[in-house]
């Protein structure tokens, strides 16, 4: 029976992390089974499994959760999502923790989040992405040592045409900064 | 048949081989590809890791800008279809994603409402609308004698794509079995190339695009076919990596699955790009398929 | 004159005073409601106590009508009947107004709670000023018994009914019964031999002169209601004359045509076209299937039909109906194994040592195709290392959100016999380990002894892609061990999923000839989950085993149990009630225009040609009212539910409604100004 008296007392992070995820709230119905970190491609080198994640968020060890590796780690293959047998979106709960972790600079040991800003900063330039400028600029600001790897594979795609040196910008640039503006302003999704 | 066609980045530029031969080949199929205007980049998956509504609204622009006439939008790269697919969904069953979003767009003046562009992928374009009958009558060199690895990856058949399996999706195999090709069944033809890994933690990336080669390898295929430029540019661009990384000698050309579909339907190899690859596939497609009339190499 | 209403509003303890103001609603009904001369709450209308008050009252202030406000008539409305009866009012002057389930468990607000319950008691008092005294009607009882399904829970069903001397026809669907039962090799936890206990129950009643055994039939149409329901049933074309068969199986045995069996061997085996499907099957007569038969396929051979001693093949032999009386039926259809290829990631089908359970479970028993030798799909290799992987389309929203019940037992039993056999490392990823049934508990502790692998994790995925040196040649099972929190590899032998188990294939449409409904799941609803476990909600209609849901060989038989002593309690009474609440046609008013005759559900309006006009056959209606509202001159009457109750009713509920402007007001409605 279901009375005005129930409360939800999961812990403050658990609601912190589920409202920031559309359909988030499937979470309560976790039963630990590891299907998850199970099928994970990354999933050996995780810190913690996305069950265990789940379970830590559950008992609301927020600041262990948010400086963990796990949410870096995923490669959104979505493998998690479509086998849990309890309908849990696993990678929408991943990018809600990367989320917050790069929100309160928590995001440690990882260039991800550097990677993320790079790309977007792109599209709010150009309103499309550009392959080489962001190999590039990523590199040069994060990696500036590990490029030289790369040199001989940036020449296997420059000599078949395939580094460009400038993106294509959209028309009505105007309007998708608006759009992408406003959308800051409102913030969250769910 | 006419659809609207949405490339996304990645074919203006690096994978500029999937586009040109997706238009070729949709010339020899009789289909019409009418390029989105002033499309934006979808974000991949880096929007989301920094603002939800930020990344559900980019992508939603796309969607808005549709005329009414473009009901169908089609997108050949994985990580665009999913973005667009994924939106329209979410602003379908969440209602406060629905309004957030459209307030978004309204700051440019644009609306959408979820279900009035239906989002597709290419290879649901060919299987289904094309189909096998159709495609049959059109080849001019079957693939007998070349054995190809369809390679899914991930984003195309999860979390959800309404026309394939999301475990063991068969929709390319099919495809290249009509036109002649051994079809390769090698079980990680839909597991994760590894992403943005490559960027992030090279171990990491590289022990995927290692399980997938020697997967292929192993199963003795003369290619592996992709259906998204990320997984092309993993498996082909780090290849040489990736063999270094592991001691390994990998020598598996990768292409994108309409050049190979363009060279059976009697395309020549620089119509379809064949050549962009940096681990040349022509020299085993050349070798297997025989002297080809049409092949004037790359 | 006015009637005398007696209001009982019931607390239920806590249930619905914890939500409604139920003395509030007494004294609403007392002040407010017209003709409401005693209005009363009381923490337990049913009990005892509760009951006399009624009785008292109906003596004591003289009652003519009484409302009682409480639970569901489903659960009580036999016991107020009976309080009315004892206090000399007949028990149609009763009304039960549902302000639990309908009202204090569903919603949150007490005082709009509150307020709906006054709403509930004044439309149920307004009504029961309309209705009008009944007289429950009797029919005989039709002693015997249909039992459909003759797995365990039918055959324990028909024997105990059986065996006290009611008549019982057993119809099963396949050719031999014996259900699931029959292709076990062991049961759990005592490890007897499935078909050692199995088989003296399936001959006797093969040979019981009480029980008319039809087997590769169908039930094919069910009509009339309890105590005399009308049976048809689909003998299905065995293409062998069941009288002159004497079973010596030369048909089988000289079959030149050889078939993978898919049904009782799982597909490990062969079977012939014309088959027997094991050599203890009951009864021993052959069925002929024609799909492989080489006569249907090319009109050669007839091997058979050359060879029988006793001429018996017919291969002209055409489908029968054979229609059947009988008073009470007993459902027990049991269930499907769940389709393993619907979990790709598992490999089953394409990666040929992953089994199913029931493959195993062929594989592993003495009479199977291997005689008991476990052995991987290549007919030599005894496996070295084995996966046993829980819930397999159980305890997955994907699939069936259920727990299967049964399959962690069955997994031990696997483990158990797999050590035993082959000395095999076993490996049992679960995500819970369930025993809670007289010595499961014990059994798992043996298998702990036994050294089995315990994994606590959902498998991820079984595959052929090998990472390391270890894995080439094998099957890995890739699955997080929840229990360190690392995700792991397993490369192994043999791989086995415990699939769910699944409702028939056909449950619903059963469910729909027979008028019971099923769960979201498929199987069987109950009258009620704990007091009426093997009743359903048409009387005369019993389900038992796994029908009604997942459940064991001993709950299995316990439910065939109950179900026979609940039809044999029907039986020695010999007269079941049927309630009054039957249509009425007004014969001088009928125009004979025959619109309700085709209408009626249950074909329960006859037509008499010689006066012109539709007549109810009482015995067959059900009350449901279609034909009172398809009647075009409105002289068909549904007793109980007739237009002045329900316009009262609705009236009644409305008390507080303002009318809007040009609405007629009260005087003219059909309702309460009428009294």
């Amino acid at each position: 029976m279901v009375t005005d008296t129930h409360q939800d007392h999961r812990s403050d992070f658990f609601q912190e992390v589920v409202s920031d995820t559309p359909g988030g709230e499937q979470l309560a119905h976790c039963l630990q089974c590891g299907s998850c970190g199970g099928s994970c491609p990354n999933g050996s080198d995780m810190q913690y499994t996305p069950r265990t994640i789940f379970a830590m968020i559950n008992a609301g060890r927020r600041e262990e959760v948010l400086a963990a590796n796990t949410m870096w780690y995923c490669v959104s293959c979505y493998f998690c999502t479509t086998r849990c047998p309890q309908q849990i979106p696993i990678t929408d709960l991943m990018y809600a923790l990367k989320r917050l972790a790069i929100a309160e600079g928590k995001a440690k040991d990882t260039d991800a989040p550097a990677l993320a800003r790079t790309f977007t900063g792109f599209v709010e330039n150009f309103g499309r992405s550009f392959e080489f400028g962001l190999a590039s600029r990523y590199y040069l600001l994060n990696k500036p040592l590990s490029m030289f790897k790369l040199v001989p594979m940036g020449m296997g795609l420059f000599t078949r045409g395939r580094l460009h040196l400038l993106p294509n910008r959209i028309r009505q640039m105007d309007q998708l900064r608006a759009i992408i503006k406003k959308a800051r302003e409102i913030g969250g999704a769910s | 048949m006419k659809y609207a066609y949405y490339p996304g980045c990645s074919l203006e530029a690096g994978s500029a081989a999937y586009d040109v031969s997706v238009r070729a080949v949709a010339k020899v199929l009789g289909f019409e590809l009418e390029e989105l205007d002033d499309w934006n980049c979808c974000g991949a998956t880096e929007y989301f890791s920094q603002d939800e509504l930020v990344a559900t609204s980019v992508i939603a622009r796309n969607l808005a800008i549709c005329r009414p006439d473009q009901k169908e939008l089609i997108a050949p790269c994985a990580a665009c279809f999913l973005n667009l697919k994924k939106t329209d969904q979410l602003m379908a069953e969440h209602s406060e994603v629905r309004s957030k979003v459209n307030e978004a767009l309204a700051a440019g003046g644009l609306h959408y409402d979820p279900g009035q562009v239906r989002v597709r992928h290419l290879l649901d374009l060919i299987y289904t609308d094309i189909g096998e009958a159709a495609l049959r009558e059109k080849i001019k060199q079957p693939l007998t004698g070349l054995r190809v690895a369809p390679y899914y990856g991930c984003q195309v058949v999860r979390p959800m794509n309404g026309f394939d399996n999301t475990e063991y999706p068969m929709k390319m195999d099919e495809l290249f079995t009509w036109l002649g090709a051994e079809v390769v069944d090698y079980p990680v033809k839909a597991h994760c190339c590894g992403g943005h890994m490559t960027q992030i933690s090279e171990g990491a990336a590289y022990e995927l695009i290692r399980r997938l080669l020697d997967s292929a390898v192993e199963h003795e295929a003369d290619l592996i076919l992709c259906m998204c430029p990320m997984c092309q540019l993993n498996l082909d661009a780090y290849q040489a990596l990736v063999s270094s990384y592991f001691q390994k000698n990998f020598q598996m050309p990768i292409i994108f699955f309409t050049q190979l579909l363009g060279v059976a339907l009697g395309l020549d190899f620089e119509t379809v790009k064949i050549g962009k690859e940096i681990v040349s596939a022509g020299p085993v497609i050349k070798a297997k398929l025989g002297a080809a009339p049409s092949q004037t190499g790359a | 004159m006015a009637e005398r209403v007696g209001v009982y509003v019931c607390h239920c303890g806590s249930n619905i005073a914890g939500k409604v103001d139920v003395a509030d609603v007494a004294k609403f009904a007392s002040e407010h409601i017209k003709d409401v001369v005693v209005a009363r709450d009381y923490k337990f209308m049913c009990s005892d106590l509760g009951q006399k008050m009624v009785e008292e009252d109906i003596k004591k202030e003289g009652l003519t009508r009484v409302v009682v406000a409480a639970c569901s008539p489903h659960l009580h409305e036999k016991t107020f009947r009976r309080a009315c009866s004892n206090g000399g009012l007949n028990p149609y002057l009763l009304d039960m107004t549902n302000i639990r389930e309908h009202c204090s468990w569903v919603h949150k607000d007490p005082v709009a709670a509150t307020e709906k319950a006054k709403s509930l008691v004044s439309a149920s008092a307004e009504r029961v000023k309309f209705q009008q005294p009944l007289e429950p009607m009797y029919v005989d009882v039709n002693p015997t018994t249909l039992v459909v399904g003759g797995g365990i829970a039918g055959l324990q069903a028909t024997l105990e009914l059986a065996d006290a001397g009611h008549k019982v026809v057993l119809v099963e669907r396949l050719p031999s019964i014996g259900g699931h039962m029959a292709q076990f090799d062991k049961t759990f936890p005592t490890l007897d031999c499935s078909a050692c206990i199995l088989t003296p129950k399936m001959s006797e009643v093969g040979q019981h002169e009480n029980v008319r055994l039809l087997t590769y039939a169908e039930l094919e149409e069910v009509t009339g209601s309890v105590g005399n329901f009308h049976v048809k049933i689909r003998q299905k074309a065995r293409k062998v004359d069941f009288d002159l068969c004497t079973g010596c199986g030369i048909c089988v045995e000289k079959c030149p045509r050889k078939v993978v069996d898919t049904e009782f061997e799982a597909g490990m085996g062969m079977r012939k076209a014309i088959y027997m499907p094991f050599p203890q099957a009951v009864p021993r007569v052959p069925v002929l299937d024609t799909e492989s038969c080489i006569w249907f396929e090319r009109q050669r051979c007839q091997t058979c039909e050359k060879l029988c001693p006793t001429k018996a093949i017919r291969f002209d032999q055409e489908d029968e109906i054979i229609e059947v009386d009988v008073g009470n039926i007993i459902i027990a259809t049991g269930w499907k194994p769940f389709d393993c290829t619907k979990i790709p990631q598992y490999g089953y089908g394409r990666l040929p040592n992953v089994y199913t359970g029931m493959e195993f479970e062929r594989l592993c028993n003495a009479a199977g195709p291997t005689s008991g030798k476990i052995v991987l799909r290549d007919g030599k290799t005894v496996p070295k290392s084995v996966a046993i992987i829980h819930c397999v389309g159980s305890r997955d929203l994907n699939h069936n959100p259920y727990c299967s019940g049964i399959c962690c037992m069955a997994a031990l039993k696997f483990a158990h016999l797999l050590i035993e056999k082959t000395g095999a490392q076993v490996y049992s990823f679960y995500i819970d380990i369930r025993t809670n049934q007289k010595d499961y508990e014990e059994f798992y502790q043996r298998l702990l002894q036994e050294g089995v692998h315990f994994v606590r994790g959902k498998v991820s995925e079984v595959t052929d892609a090998t990472r390391r040196p270890d894995e080439t040649g094998k099957t890995i099972v890739q699955c997080e061990d929840t229990l360190t929190g690392r995700q792991e590899r397993y490369p192994v032998d043999m791989v086995i999923l415990m699939g769910a188990l699944e409702p028939q294939f056909d449950a619903r449409e059963l469910g729909l000839k027979c008028g019971i409904s099923c769960s979201m799941a498929g199987f069987y609803t109950e009258r009620h989950p704990k007091l009426d476990p093997v009743a359903t909600m048409t009387d005369g209609i019993f389900i038992a085993g796994v029908c009604q849901g997942p459940k064991d060989i001993p709950a299995s038989v316990v439910q065939g149990a109950a179900a026979a002593a609940r039809v044999a309690g029907m039986i020695t009474k010999g007269k079941v009630m049927i309630e009054p609440i039957v249509a009425s046609i007004r014969e001088e008013d009928c125009s004979g225009c025959r619109i309700c005759n085709n209408m009626c559900p249950y074909n329960a309006i006859e037509f008499d040609e010689t006066r012109a006009v539709s007549r109810v056959i009482t015995a067959l209606c059900k009350g449901c009212g279609t034909c009172v509202s398809a009647c075009p001159a409105g002289v068909i009457e549904g007793a109980h539910f007739n237009n002045s109750q329900i316009f009262a009713e609705i009236e009644g509920a409305l008390w507080d409604a303002v009318p809007p402007a040009g609405v007629p007001g009260e005087s003219e409605s059909a309702g309460v100004s009428a009294s």
